[in-house]
């Protein structure tokens, strides 16, 4: 059997069992409703667009979030790579931040940023960096000597053999840690949301949830969940197998 | 001479900071236009001396002149060509070859000189490979083609067929020994295969190890193609054999020795 037939099959019982159980009241529906009051609160959501202007705010902030951790990732792990004092000193402070989840930074970055967009996106930016940074350093670090003795001895040096092989070399690192940074930041970002203001999918979760709505509660979470794994599968593992092909580290 | 390595001490220290030779007063000079094999067994330091020529490691003490200059650095002057083929993987097979030449000759010059030096290694039907699309010997064929491209006046081989299946290494032999003839380059071969150095070389250097030094220069002085000379490549296999069997159990006592102490 295919593994999307599979998927088919399985995802189907699921919801079955979901409806089932509500019809058959296993549970209250104000506790778990079921997967059709779910079904009819999204069409409502998009319906009036506050679920689409909700997915169109989350995606800005989590593109503008992303780029920056991705360019100040990069940078700082070069800097960690090719400075041993660096390594030693700011590599350490990195280390150490990043067993801090992002979120804890929001009551700062309230103070310094106010209560909207900029703090949000900075604690955005704080998910993907760390795990960039580590990343690249990583990367760099390991790039395998005998391509640098080979590029030497073809009269490759300096900042041209840094650019042109080591860099290159490197690529397979910066697309891992470009996809453990976008994991990072989704996740921080529905934090962020669930405790500031709109618009925004953790918003209206947070909304729905004051209000009592369970099923646009689900809804969201659905929406998330499934957002989640379209970007993952159809955008990063997709290329993170061609390059981990070309690179030759996969068959 | 072309190539001449005076007096040449290799020394490492280990862990425990002891002094461990790995060269020892290495003299050598190679000719122009000759194929000069460095035979050994592992551990003997050959590799390190190729890098030393490369330029990749510098001697504790001696010198290396190649044609006429002074090794300080790694430069075109000496193409090098290591076990492993090191062509970069986001590079297809044109883009490698055509690595070296890019500072020095516009894109199309470079373009018909990474052409003609994939022609002369059978490759010119696989210009828009990959490296993972190759098998070992099309991507060691290619990692020769890169260093002839950018025309070194020695080519340096570290066991370049070390890690092929043995057909393929015989047939690039014969593809390595036509180039040699049409390009009249100087070639410095390492390797721990004595019919390797036999079929191939001119000169024969033969190294023994702890401490590296050079056993023996032996003229190979049997005519081209040497598969016909079957009777004189066996004598000349045993010959070799003798004196490296002693250096051989050098290396298997000392590692017992080691074991037994430890």
């Amino acid at each position: 059997m295919k593994p999307a037939v599979k998927r088919i099959i399985f995802f189907a019982a699921l919801i079955v069992f979901w409806e089932l159980g509500s019809r058959f009241e296993l549970w209250h529906e104000t506790i778990l409703p079921s997967p059709v009051s779910v079904y009819d609160s999204l069409v409502a959501g998009f319906a009036d667009m506050t679920l689409v202007y909700d997915l169109a705010a989350s995606f800005r902030r989590l593109l503008i979030g992303l780029v920056a951790a991705v360019i100040i990732g990069t940078g700082v792990g070069i800097l960690l790579a090719r400075s041993k004092t660096a390594d030693e000193t700011l590599g350490t402070l990195v280390l150490a931040l990043q067993s801090v989840p992002s979120i804890v930074w929001l009551p700062l970055a309230m103070m310094w940023f106010g209560l909207g967009e900029g703090s949000i996106i900075f604690v955005v930016i704080l998910g993907g960096t760390f795990v960039m940074i580590l990343n690249v350093r990583t990367g760099i670090k390991n790039v395998d000597p005998l391509f640098i003795k080979a590029a030497r001895t073809m009269g490759s040096n300096g900042l041209d053999l840094f650019i042109k092989v080591i860099i290159p070399a490197s690529v397979p690192y910066f697309v891992t840690g470009a996809r453990l940074a976008w994991a990072f930041a989704w996740r921080a970002l529905m934090a962020g949301e669930l405790l500031s203001s709109g618009p925004g999918l953790g918003y209206t979760l947070r909304y729905a949830s004051d209000f009592g709505n369970m099923s646009l509660v689900i809804g969201v979470m659905i929406i998330i969940g499934v957002v989640g794994a379209i970007v993952d599968l159809m955008i990063f593992q997709r290329i993170e197998n061609n390059v981990l092909k070309r690179w030759g580290l996969e068959t | 001479m072309f190539i001449e390595a005076k007096q040449i001490n290799k020394v490492y220290f280990d862990k425990n900071n002891k002094p461990n030779t790995v060269l020892k007063d290495i003299d050598l000079s190679i000719k122009k236009g000759e194929f000069v094999s460095i035979l050994g067994p592992s551990g003997c330091g050959k590799s390190t001396l190729l890098s030393m020529i490369a330029g990749l490691v510098s001697s504790t003490s001696g010198e290396i002149i190649v044609d006429g200059k002074k090794v300080v650095k790694p430069g075109k002057d000496r193409g090098m060509v290591f076990q492993q083929a090191a062509l970069f993987p986001w590079m297809n097979v044109t883009e490698n070859v055509m690595f070296p030449l890019r500072k020095e000759m516009s894109k199309k010059e470079g373009l018909e000189r990474a052409q003609h030096f994939l022609k002369m290694v059978q490759l010119s039907n696989y210009p828009s490979h990959y490296p993972h699309e190759l098998s070992g010997g099309m991507q060691q064929r290619v990692s020769i083609a890169r260093s002839l491209a950018m025309d070194p006046a020695v080519l340096l081989m570290d066991e370049p067929f070390g890690a092929l299946d043995e057909q393929t290494r015989s047939r690039l032999h014969g593809q390595l020994e036509e180039i040699w003839i049409d390009t009249k380059k100087t070639i410095v071969f390492v390797t721990h295969s004595i019919s390797e150095s036999i079929k191939l070389s001119d000169r024969i250097i033969v190294m023994g190890t702890r401490p590296g030094t050079i056993l023996t220069d032996i003229t190979v002085d049997i005519p081209r193609p040497r598969e016909q000379h079957r009777q004189q490549i066996a004598a000349l296999e045993e010959q070799i054999m003798g004196l490296l069997k002693t250096e051989i159990d050098k290396v298997i006592d000392e590692e017992q020795a080691y074991e037994a102490g430890s």
